[in-house]
């Protein structure tokens, strides 16, 4: 969180800390454009064969490049690029709005809500003529899972902003969204023990994957982004005065309550967005805000594109990781992201400490 | 996911690629296969697939069983029987099937079941996925109808059923009459998840003439409470070696008569057989009638009708 006071202009005394964090902020948005470069292209390299340049130059040549490269690795790329913008940026959001470091994208039910959902659908073909009519499976499998993962995420958040009777107060929405993760998480695990052949399918879906992203979901994934950015900046003053304390935030005349349920609004649509294509990918967007405002302290507005661009780069990172380590088996995305991230977050306590 | 891929800006783009590759084709005479999967969805083909991959390991069963194996491209990483199957390429599993290399072997069929999130994924790439559903024996002759007409051998497809019915019928005489009617409890995972009158187990015991603790109504494999098994006090505990071996330190399934001699353990390849609904049901259905010709002759019931109940202490009066 920004050290400086938001919106007065600096003092001269201050200008050249102030000099210095530009640079660094500089420097750190040139450094995640450049990640990103780099491991698009290693992300068009990396496939099923591993990091072999034979393999991608026999792939070149061979008459299915338009159809490995261009249909899988290109969208598959930019995909876990964009994922992890939206998860970084949900999860700078959370922790800018809760005034917690250890909020993320997660918090407000929308993980568990998603999670029901999957279940639901997955579910649905084994209870089909059992405990739910043929008609209700046909439609829950129609649906398909991104959809439904998007709709429970939304429902999940909708059902904490309904028990915290709006965004009044951010305790009682904290606690809400706690509350409606259990609920949910347990309405989820009582479909699996009747329909155990779900299981399979929720455990993935918890992972996270990268690997279904097609043109389609780039497209859905960008045209959120393209929404949602511009909002967060638009809304990162209100972060700012947060970030002095609800009493002074008030205090500036803000009306916090509309604003607050403003935020957890965009916080949804990105949560919900990013979940329904790539499942609940762990840590990314708790770990990218931290990693953005240790190497460059900034006001909100800056923290919250950065946060963006490190989320995509690390979703990235690990996704190529995930492709390649084993190949040509392939590791939940995941995973890494989750030893990626908790190692660093290690690594920080440990210093601290 | 299909509303989406509309809006998709390379739709186009595959659509031009696919023309082009319909344009390459032979203008043959061509004969048409059309089959409705399990979707419901109709899938054309001008001429029977040569290249195949299953997502399956009942259905890479069911295209060798039908004399096809050697038109398997890749299978999924449980497909390990027939033998051959071993060495072709592994692609996953069906939550995390390998999308980039089942396209690189340019299937013309990918075969699957359903509830995998991977369909969707192939069939926007512009494969053709045909989905189907094993889960009963009625499951398993259509299964092998639909492949038989795929392959462009329906005369194999029907074959393969009629000899399975012969198999199941063999079995059934096989069964030693003391044991027709006893009541089995079939274990699929120590949950206990338990197979019943709904499942395909199910019905192949049916058909052999035993009964089931576990009611259709319970569905196919319900989880059940351990008590449950205590309670209904099987005739005959048939499940994976190992695990019948551990099942008297369970708590209280020590007393289970069944263990004392009624129990069958199947090692892992047999237990495999088991369990998949596929061509190999009728081996299955030989393998549990041999199970039960093995076991002991049922003294207690021989002796109850011959003269009267040995293990009941007699009524005082």
């Amino acid at each position: 969180m920004s050290a400086h006071p938001p919106f007065a202009p600096l003092p001269a005394a201050l200008s050249r800390t102030a000099r210095a964090d530009l640079s660094r902020r500089r420097a750190l948005a040139l450094g995640l454009a450049l990640a990103a470069v780099l491991l698009g292209g290693l992300g068009l390299m990396v496939g099923s064969e591993g990091w072999s340049l034979q393999a991608l130059r026999a792939d070149l040549a061979g008459d299915q490049a338009a159809l490995i490269l261009g249909q899988i690795r290109a969208p598959r790329t930019l995909g876990a690029l964009l994922v992890g913008a939206l998860l970084g940026l949900a999860g700078a959001v959370a922790q800018g709005l809760f005034r917690n470091p250890l909020a993320d994208p997660y918090l407000l039910g929308s993980a568990a809500g998603a999670s029901l959902a999957v279940v639901a659908v997955l579910a649905a073909g084994g209870l089909a003529g059992h405990a739910i009519s043929l008609a209700t499976a046909m439609w829950l499998e129609r649906l398909g899972l991104v959809a439904a993962a998007f709709i429970g995420a939304l429902a999940g958040v909708l059902l904490t902003l309904a028990l915290a009777q709006g965004a009044q107060q951010t305790v009682r929405l904290l606690l809400a969204g706690v509350v409606v993760g259990v609920v949910l998480g347990a309405g989820a695990d009582l479909l699996t023990t009747v329909s155990p052949e779900a299981l399979r399918g929720k455990q993935m879906f918890m992972l996270g994957t990268t690997g279904y992203l097609g043109w389609g979901s780039v497209a859905v994934l960008a045209a959120g982004l393209a929404v949602a950015l511009p909002a967060a900046w638009a809304l990162a003053r209100v972060l700012d005065a947060l970030s002095l304390g609800e009493d002074s935030a008030a205090s500036l005349g803000l009306p916090l309550p509309a604003l607050r349920l403003v935020l957890v609004v965009l916080l949804a649509l990105c949560t919900g967005l990013a979940v329904s294509q790539a499942g609940l990918v762990a840590f990314v967007g708790l770990v990218s805000p931290h990693l953005v405002r240790r190497f460059a302290p900034a006001p909100q507005g800056y923290t919250l594109l950065a946060s963006a661009g490190a989320g995509g780069v690390l979703l990235l990172a690990a996704d190529v990781l995930a492709r390649g380590l084993i190949a040509p088996q392939e590791l939940p995305v995941g995973v890494l992201t989750a030893l990626l991230g908790g190692g660093y977050l290690i690594r920080l306590l440990h210093r601290r400490g | 996911m299909k509303r989406i891929s509309n809006g998709c800006p390379a739709l186009p783009l595959l659509l031009a690629l696919l023309a082009l590759l319909m344009m390459a084709l032979p203008l043959r005479a061509r004969a048409d296969i059309n089959l409705r999967d399990d979707r419901g969805v109709t899938l054309k083909f001008s001429a029977p697939p040569a290249r195949i991959v299953s997502l399956l390991p009942s259905l890479t069963e069911t295209v060798c069983a039908l004399g096809a194996c050697n038109r398997l491209v890749g299978t999924d990483q449980w497909s390990n029987w027939p033998a051959s199957v071993k060495t072709l390429p592994k692609l996953g599993g069906l939550e995390d099937a390998q999308v980039e290399r089942i396209v690189a072997l340019k299937p013309d069929v990918v075969l699957a079941a359903r509830s995998a999130r991977v369909i969707e994924r192939l069939e926007s790439l512009g494969l053709k996925v045909m989905v189907l559903e094993s889960d009963t024996h009625a499951d398993v002759r259509r299964t092998l109808g639909l492949m038989g007409q795929l392959l462009g051998t329906p005369a194999a497809g029907e074959a393969a059923w009629a000899a399975i019915e012969q198999q199941v019928l063999t079995a059934a005489a096989r069964v030693p009459p003391a044991r027709r009617g006893q009541r089995v409890y079939f274990e699929v995972g120590a949950g206990p998840f338990a197979a019943g009158e709904a499942s395909f187990i199910g019905q192949t015991l049916a058909r052999l003439g035993m009964a089931n603790i576990v009611p259709a109504s319970l569905g196919p494999f319900p989880r059940l409470n351990a008590e449950f098994v205590l309670r209904a006090a099987p005739d005959i505990v048939m499940a994976p070696a190992r695990e019948v071996a551990a099942m008297p330190s369970r708590p209280g399934w020590a007393g289970l008569k069944a263990l004392k001699g009624s129990a069958c353990g199947f090692d892992e390849p047999r237990y495999e057989l088991l369990i998949r609904p596929g061509p190999r049901l009728g081996d299955g259905a030989l393998l549990l009638a041999d199970c039960l010709a093995g076991l002991p002759p049922v003294a207690g019931k021989v002796a109850a009708r011959v003269g009267g109940p040995v293990d009941e202490p007699a009524p005082a009066k």
